[in-house]
C-alpha cells in the first residue's frame, strides 16, 4: 500500500531536530526524503565522546567503531530517509545538488539565512533549475529583518515567543519548558505549510517559497493570550499546575520516588465525583468547597487533603479509581513509564526497528493515524552515505566510474571528514 | 493570486481549541469553512475569557475569536434528528469534516465516519481528541495539564526537587490541531491520487509523546530516565534565563566554541583552567557558582546590550518576552506577524498571525464569525432551502 505522500520527492538539507523532524514526518506519510549529508559537518554536530555519555545517546554507551550510524537522535530523526553525502562547497557537490532540485518536489533547509544564497541555492535560483520547486525555510527568527541572523535553539525561542512567560512557579521567574519545544512546533508547521503548497502545486503546476519563522510559529500558538491582553489591559500571570477557572487543579506527590499525579476538576459534578472517590471525607463536604469560587480561594488547602490521599496510593491506582468515577487524572509518566503506556501500546503508537548498527529499538511513531495511507516504517535511518549509489546511479544516472571519481576526489563517502 | 484550498469546502464541528485551530488553518489558505455550532451558547469557547473590557460577552472572548478567524457561521442542533439530517445533506458535497468531540459522540450521533463515508466517499473526516479512536484510555477525560502528563512532558518540566510543571496556554491542543492540519493535508493529497477520503484520528496524548523523542531515545538506548532539570537544558550551562541590570536575558550556550566565546566576552576566560568550569557540562555540575560568578556582568548590563553584544560573538542569546511585550518585538513587526482585524463587537484588534510567508498561496487572516452569523446563507444556497423552511427549522430548534 502506498503512503499518502507516495510520488512526492524531497531534498532534506536539515541538521538538528525542527527540520529533520519535520521532514521525518513527510518521509513517514510515504514521500521520498533525500537527506543530503555535508561529511565535514557531520564531526562537528557528532558531540564529542565525553558529552555523548553524559547525555546518553549511543547503544549502552557504546558508540563503536562507526558511532555516527549509532547515534540515537541520528535514527530516530533519519528514519524512512534515503541519505547521500555531498559537499557543498566544491563544484561537483553543489553540481550535483543542483540536479537533485531539478527532479524533486520540495527543498527543506534550516540553516541560518545566509547560507543558501550563499551556495547560490536562493528561491529564484532554484526556481530556474525547476519551475515547480517547493522551497521551505525555517531559520529561527525568519529570513528577513533586524533579527535574521540571531543564532537560535529552542530553548531560547521558548523565551523570546513569550511561552516561558507563562509556564513556571508562581511568583518566580518565566520557565523554558523541559525539552525545547519551539523545535517540534515549527517543525509541525513546517510540514502543513509544505503540504498545502504541494497540494496547490499538483493542482497547478506552480511551486513556491515558504519562509517560515520558528519564534513566530510559538508566539502563534499562544494567540489567544495576546488578543487577550487587546481585550482587557492584563497580561496573564505564571499559575504553575493551578487553572484560571479550573479547581481542584494539581500535581500531586504519589507512592514512590517522584511519583505525582495530575488531577483536574473541571466542573461541581466533577468535584462530587472526586468526593464520591475519595470515600466522601469530611473535608470534602465542607461548604466553602462546593462551589468554584470557593474552591479557588481556598486552593491551598484543597492541595493538602488531596495531597493525603494521594501519597500512600499508587499514581496508576489513583488515576484508574479517579477516571473510573469520572474525574479527569493521569500519571505524571517519566521515559520509562511512557514507553510502556498500555494505552499507546495498544494503540500500537510505538515503533520497534532494527537498525543494522544500533540494533533493535523502539521510536516514537506517529501521532496521526490515517485509515486508508497509514504512516508507516519503510526502512531504518540510513548509515551515513548510504544511498549514494542509489540515488547519485539510479536518480541522476551517474555511472560507476563517476560514481568512483567523487568517491575518489572526496565528494561524497561513508564517513565523516575533518573540517 | 489563487489561494491553495480554494474550492475546499470544510464542516467544523469543533469545540475549544484543538479542531478550531486545524479549521483556522484550512480556512487562512481558501478553504471555505463552516463553523457549526449548538443553537443559543454555540462553541463552549464563547463562553471563556478574556472579554472585551473584562464583559463576558459571546462575541468576545479572546479563545474563541482568535481560533475561528476566516470561518462562517452556522447553528445547528445535532441533538435534533432534523439537524443530524442537514449535516449529512452538507456532507454530501464537503472535502473535510474537523471534529474534537470525545470518541463516544459522532457514533452517539449516527454520524460515525462510516455513516458519512456512505454519504460521501471523497470526504476526510478529521478526529481529533485526548487519546484518539481507540484503545483503554479512549473514554478518559483529560485536559491540557493530563495531556502534558500522560504524553510524558510534564514530567521534564520543572524543578528537581518539586512538583512537574503544565506548560503554557493550551499546547497540547494545539498539538492536536497541528498535526490534525497535516493529517488533513497528506488525506487530500492522498485523494488526489485514489478519489477516496479517509479518516485521520489524531491522539493528543501521543502527539505530546511524539514531540520530546530524545528522552524516549535515551530511555530505550542507554536505560537512562531524564529528569527535570529545573529552569535548565541537557546538563549544559549557561542555557538558561537570567536577570541583568533592567530585566531578564536568554542565553543558550551549548558548544564548547560558544562557551569559550562566551567566557572572553563576559571577562571570565580564566574559568576555562578551573576543573569545575572547562566545559558546558562541567559548568552544569557547578551551575550556582557560576552564576555567581557571571551575576557582576549580567547586572552591570541591560537586555538590549546583551542580547545584541552575545548574538554579535555567536553566542546564542534571545530577549524573554512575555505576551504583551513580544507584541513590540521588532522582529516580528518587521515580518508584520500581527493583523489588525475589524469585528463588529469586539472592535479592531491586533491578532496573531501565521509563523510562514508563502509566496505564491499565502495565508489571509479574516475576522471569526458571529455565532450563527451566516444560517440563512449557507442553507439558501448549499441546499437550496427556503424561507418557510428555515422558519420552521428555527421554531423547532434545530438553527
Amino acid at each position: 500500500m502506498n503512503g499518502a505522500l507516495h510520488g512526492v520527492r524531497i531534498i532534506d538539507l536539515t541538521r538538528v531536530w525542527a527540520g529533520p523532524h519535520a521532514t521525518r514526518m513527510l518521509a513517514d506519510m510515504g514521500a521520498e526524503v533525500i537527506h543530503v549529508t555535508g561529511r565535514k559537518l557531520v564531526g562537528p554536530l557528532t558531540v564529542s565522546q565525553e558529552t555523548a555519555r553524559i547525555l546518553g545517546v549511543y547503544p549502552d554507551d557504546e558508540p563503536g567503531e562507526r558511532h555516527w550510524n549509532r547515534n540515537s537522535q541520528t535514527n530516530d530523526l533519519m528514519r524512512n530517509k534515503y541519505d547521500v553525502t555531498l559537499e557543498l562547497d566544491t563544484p561537483e557537490g553543489l553540481s550535483l545538488l543542483r540536479r537533485l532540485v531539478a527532479v524533486s518536489d520540495v527543498v527543506v533547509e534550516n540553516y541560518s539565512p545566509r547560507v543558501m544564497p550563499k551556495f547560490g541555492l536562493d528561491y529564484p535560483r532554484l526556481q530556474a533549475l525547476n519551475p515547480g520547486i517547493i522551497l521551505c525555510s525555517m531559520p529561527g527568527y525568519g529570513s528577513q529583518g533586524p533579527h535574521r541572523s540571531f543564532i537560535s535553539y529552542g530553548t531560547n525561542v521558548d523565551p523570546a515567543s513569550g511561552l516561558a512567560s507563562l509556564m513556571g512557579y508562581p511568583g518566580e521567574m518565566p520557565h523554558m519548558s523541559g525539552n525545547a519545544y519551539p523545535d517540534p512546533v515549527a517543525a509541525l508547521f513546517a510540514v502543513g505549510a509544505i503540504l498545502t503548497a504541494l497540494y496547490h502545486q499538483r493542482r497547478t503546476g506552480q511551486g513556491q517559497y515558504i519562509d517560515l519563522s520558528q519564534a513566530e510559529a510559538t508566539t502563534a500558538l499562544l494567540g489567544e493570550a495576546s488578543l487577550g491582553v487587546r481585550l482587557n489591559g492584563v497580561v496573564p500571570p505564571r499559575m504553575g499546575n493551578r487553572h484560571p477557572r479550573q479547581a481542584p487543579h494539581g500535581c500531586y506527590p504519589c507512592r514512590g520516588d517522584d511519583a505525582w499525579v495530575a488531577i483536574a476538576v473541571g466542573s461541581d459534578d466533577e468535584w462530587r465525583a472526586l468526593a464520591r472517590a475519595l470515600g466522601q471525607p469530611a473535608w470534602c463536604a465542607e461548604a466553602r468547597f462546593a462551589a468554584l469560587s470557593g474552591r479557588l480561594q481556598h486552593h491551598d488547602e484543597l492541595d493538602r487533603h488531596i495531597a493525603e490521599w494521594t501519597a500512600h496510593r499508587d499514581a496508576y491506582e489513583v488515576m484508574h479509581t479517579l477516571q473510573d468515577a469520572g474525574v479527569p487524572s493521569g500519571v505524571v509518566v517519566n521515559a520509562e513509564q511512557l514507553v510502556n503506556d498500555p494505552h499507546l501500546r495498544d494503540r500500537e503508537f510505538f515503533w520497534d526497528i532494527d537498525h543494522p548498527e544500533a540494533g533493535m529499538r523502539r521510536y516514537a511513531g506517529q501521532p496521526v493515524r490515517l485509515s486508508a495511507t497509514p504512516a508507516r516504517l519503510y526502512r531504518p535511518a540510513p548509515c551515513l552515505g548510504q544511498h549514494n549509489d542509489q540515488v547519485l546511479g539510479g536518480m541522476l544516472g551517474l555511472s560507476a566510474d563517476e560514481r568512483a571519481a567523487l568517491r575518489d576526489k572526496g565528494v561524497i563517502g561513508d564517513h565523516p571528514v575533518p573540517r | 493570486m489563487t489561494a491553495a484550498l480554494q474550492g475546499i469546502r470544510v464542516l467544523d464541528l469543533s469545540r475549544y481549541v484543538a479542531g478550531a485551530y486545524c479549521a483556522k488553518l484550512l480556512a487562512a489558505f481558501g478553504a471555505e469553512v463552516i463553523k457549526v455550532e449548538p443553537p443559543g451558547t454555540g462553541d463552549p469557547a464563547r463562553a471563556v475569557g478574556p472579554f472585551l473590557h473584562d464583559r463576558p460577552d459571546p462575541e468576545t472572548s479572546a479563545l474563541f475569536l482568535y481560533l475561528n478567524t476566516g470561518k462562517r457561521g452556522l447553528t445547528l442542533n445535532l441533538k435534533h434528528p432534523q439537524g443530524r439530517e442537514i449535516l449529512k445533506a452538507l456532507a454530501r458535497d464537503t472535502d473535510v469534516l474537523v471534529e474534537n468531540f470525545a470518541p463516544r459522540v459522532m457514533p452517539s450521533l449516527g454520524l460515525d465516519y462510516a455513516t458519512l463515508r456512505a454519504v460521501n466517499p471523497r470526504l476526510v473526516m478529521v478526529s481529533i481528541s485526548n487519546f484518539g479512536q481507540s484503545g483503554p484510555y479512549r473514554d478518559y477525560k483529560a485536559n491540557d495539564m493530563i495531556a502534558y502528563a500522560l504524553g510524558g512532558y510534564m514530567y521534564l518540566n520543572g524543578h528537581p526537587q518539586r512538583p512537574p510543571l503544565s506548560g503554557g496556554g493550551h499546547q497540547p491542543a494545539y498539538q492536536g490541531a497541528l498535526h490534525g492540519y497535516s493529517g488533513a493535508m497528506a488525506a487530500l493529497m492522498a485523494r488526489q491520487q485514489s478519489g477516496q477520503g479517509q479518516h485521520v484520528d489524531v491522539s493528543i496524548q501521543a502527539c505530546m509523546a511524539s514531540i520530546h523523542q530524545f528522552t524516549i531515545n535515551r530511555y530505550v538506548y542507554v536505560g537512562r530516565i531524564q529528569k527535570r532539570l529545573g529552569n535548565r537544558y541537557q546538563r549544559a550551562h549557561p542555557i538558561t534565563i537570567y536577570p541583568c541590570r533592567d530585566g531578564l536575558v536568554s542565553l543558550a550556550v551549548s558548544t564548547l566554541e560558544q562557551y569559550e566565546r562566551f567566557l572572553a566576552l563576559t571577562g571570565l576566560t580564566v574559568l576555562l583552567e578551573d576543573a569545575r568550569f572547562a566545559t558546558p557540562f562541567a559548568c552544569s555540575e557547578h551551575a550556582a557558582s557560576f552564576d555567581e560568578l557571571l551575576a557582576p556582568w549580567l547586572q552591570a548590563r541591560g537586555k538590549h546590550d546583551i542580547v545584541h553584544r552575545c548574538q554579535e560573538n555567536r553566542i546564542p542569546a534571545s530577549f524573554v518576552n512575555d505576551v504583551a511585550e513580544v507584541m513590540d518585538d521588532p522582529q516580528y513587526r518587521f515580518r508584520g506577524f500581527w493583523h489588525d482585524l475589524d469585528h463588529p463587537v469586539a472592535g479592531r484588534q491586533a491578532y496573531a498571525g501565521f509563523p510562514f510567508h508563502l509566496t505564491a498561496t499565502p495565508p489571509v487572516l479574516q475576522r471569526a464569525c458571529l455565532l450563527g452569523e451566516h444560517t440563512e446563507d449557507i442553507l439558501t444556497a448549499r441546499l437550496g432551502c427556503n424561507r418557510t423552511q428555515l422558519a420552521d427549522w428555527r421554531t423547532q430548534g434545530v438553527i
